[in-house]
C-alpha cells in the first residue's frame, strides 16, 4: 500500500509539473499532428493500408521519443533525482510513477493522433487501438528506464534515441502486425509478452540506474 | 591522500570507512580514506576544490557507491538528511508543495505542522505559495535546509551548507546547528572551516 501511495504521489507530481510548465504534452501533440499531416501529403493516394499503418507507428514512436526526452528534465537539470533517491521509498517507485505519467501523456497524444489518422488515412479499428495501448505500456516501461539512464549522461539528447529505437523495434513489429493483419491476436500476445518482460526488467534494474 | 582524524567507540559507530576509493572512469577522486564516526559526533571535512569532499559526502548519503574499500553507514536511508550543491526541489512547485512531496515520501508524521514550523523558522513562510523558480539562491538554500531537516534525520550530511546564505540565513543555520549538535550526527564539508569548527568533534582533511 505504501509503495502504491509513493507511486501515486510521484505520478501526481509529474502531472502537476506538466500542467504548470506545459513543455512536454503540447510539443507531443503538435509533433504528432504535424507528422501525420506531412505523411498525408507525402503518401500517394493509391497507397496501401499497410503503408499508412506503418507511418502511423513511425509518428507514434517519434512522438513518444519526444516525450521521453523531457521525462527526467526537471530531475536532471535541477538534481532533484538525488532527493527522490534519498527518500526511504523503494526506488522502483520513482520508475513506476514516471512511467505512469508518461503513459498519460502518450494516451493524451494518441487521443488526438488516432482521430487525425482516421481523418487522413482511413478507419481506426479495435485491433489498432489495442495495439497502441499495449505499445504505450512497453514504451513507458522501457522508455522511462532509458530516459533515466540518458539523464545521467552528458550526451543525453544523443543517447536516448540510440538506446530507445533499437528496443522499440519489437513494439513497432507488434504494433504494425496488430494493425494490419486479419489475425491480430498473435501480435497482441507478442506485445503483451514484451510489456510484461520489459516491465519486470526495468522495475528490477531502475535502482542501479539512479545511483552512481 | 586523507589524514584520518576520526576515531570513536566502535559500538556507537554510525559511519565506518576502510580504504575507501572512488573513481569516475580513469579519474580517481578519492583514495585510501579511513575514518569512523561515532553517534552524535560532528565530522568536519575540509580540502581544496577537487579534493573529493562532495564525492565523500555523496558516498556517506548513499547517493554513490565506492569503487573500492568498505563504507558502512549504520543509519537507514530515510533517516539521513542531505544538503548538496543543488537544493533538490522542483522549480515549478511552491516551497509548500515541495516540502509536502518530501513529507509524503519520508512519511513525516504531522507533516503540515512540521512544514509550517520549518518554513517559519527559516523565514520562508510568507513566500510558501510562490514557485521556487522565483527564489533567490539564498532562499533556495534555506528551503534545502528545511527539506533536509523535515523528517528529523539522525545523520545530517551537509555539503557547503552556508553557501548562498546572507547574514540572517547564516545566523539561522548557526542557531539550528547549535540546537541539533548534541542530538545528531553530522558530516559537514566546507571551504570555511572556521565557521563550524566549534561544533566539530573530528576533522578529515582531504588533499
Amino acid at each position: 500500500m505504501t509503495y502504491l501511495r509513493d507511486v501515486g504521489v510521484l505520478a501526481r507530481k509529474d502531472l502537476v509539473l506538466e500542467l504548470r510548465a506545459r513543455d512536454t504534452l503540447p510539443a507531443m501533440l503538435l509533433f504528432v499532428v504535424s507528422t501525420l499531416v506531412v505523411f498525408h501529403f507525402v503518401l500517394p493516394g493509391d497507397s496501401s493500408d499497410l503503408a499508412a499503418a506503418g507511418l502511423l507507428w513511425v509518428a507514434l514512436i517519434f512522438t513518444a521519443l519526444l516525450g521521453l526526452s523531457r521525462a527526467f528534465a526537471a530531475e536532471g537539470e535541477q538534481g532533484v533525482i538525488d532527493g527522490l533517491v534519498l527518500a526511504p521509498s523503494d526506488r522502483s517507485a520513482i520508475w513506476l510513477g514516471k512511467a505512469l505519467s508518461i503513459l498519460v501523456f502518450l494516451g493524451l497524444a494518441e487521443l488526438v493522433a488516432l482521430p487525425a489518422f482516421a481523418l487522413f488515412f482511413g478507419a481506426v479499428d479495435g485491433a489498432l487501438v489495442v495495439g497502441v495501448v499495449l505499445a504505450d505500456l512497453g514504451i513507458a516501461a522501457v522508455g522511462t528506464l532509458l530516459a533515466a539512464m540518458a539523464t545521467a549522461s552528458r550526451s543525453r539528447e544523443l543517447l536516448l534515441p540510440l538506446l530507445f529505437l533499437p528496443l522499440a523495434i519489437p513494439i513497432v513489429v507488434g504494433g504494425v502486425g496488430a494493425s494490419v493483419t486479419d489475425d491480430p491476436g498473435r501480435y497482441v500476445g507478442f506485445l503483451a509478452l514484451y510489456d510484461a518482460l520489459f516491465a519486470i526488467i526495468c522495475w528490477a534494474s531502475f535502482e542501479y540506474v539512479v545511483t552512481e | 591522500m586523507a589524514r584520518p582524524g576520526c576515531s570513536a567507540d566502535y559500538s556507537g559507530v554510525v559511519i565506518q570507512a576502510r580504504g575507501l576509493e572512488k573513481r569516475y572512469g580513469d579519474k580517481r577522486v578519492l583514495r585510501g580514506i579511513d575514518f569512523e564516526l561515532a553517534r552524535d559526533a560532528f565530522l568536519l571535512v575540509t580540502g581544496p576544490n577537487g579534493s573529493g569532499k562532495t564525492t565523500l559526502l555523496r558516498l556517506c548519503a548513499g547517493l554513490a557507491a565506492p569503487t573500492a574499500g568498505e563504507l558502512e553507514v549504520r543509519t537507514e536511508r530515510g533517516r539521513i538528511g542531505f544538503v548538496g550543491h543543488e537544493p533538490l526541489v522542483y522549480r515549478e512547485l511552491t516551497a509548500l508543495e515541495n516540502l509536502e512531496l518530501y513529507g509524503r515520501l519520508y512519511r513525516v508524521a504531522e507533516c503540515r505542522e512540521r512544514i509550517g514550523m520549518l518554513l517559519e523558522r527559516f523565514g520562508l513562510w510568507d513566500v510558501r505559495h510562490e514557485r521556487t523558480s522565483s527564489y533567490s539562491r539564498g532562499m533556495l538554500q534555506r528551503l534545502a535546509l528545511c527539506r533536509a531537516l523535515l523528517h528529523e534525520p539522525e545523520l545530517l550530511v551537509l555539503d557547503e551548507p552556508y553557501s548562498g546564505l546572507d547574514d540572517d540565513g547564516t545566523a539561522l543555520l548557526d542557531r539550528e546547528l547549535e540546537e541539533l549538535r548534541p542530538r545528531r550526527t553530522f558530516v559537514v564539508a566546507t571551504h570555511e572551516p572556521t565557521r563550524v569548527e566549534r561544533f566539530a568533534s573530528s576533522r578529515l582533511a582531504l588533499a
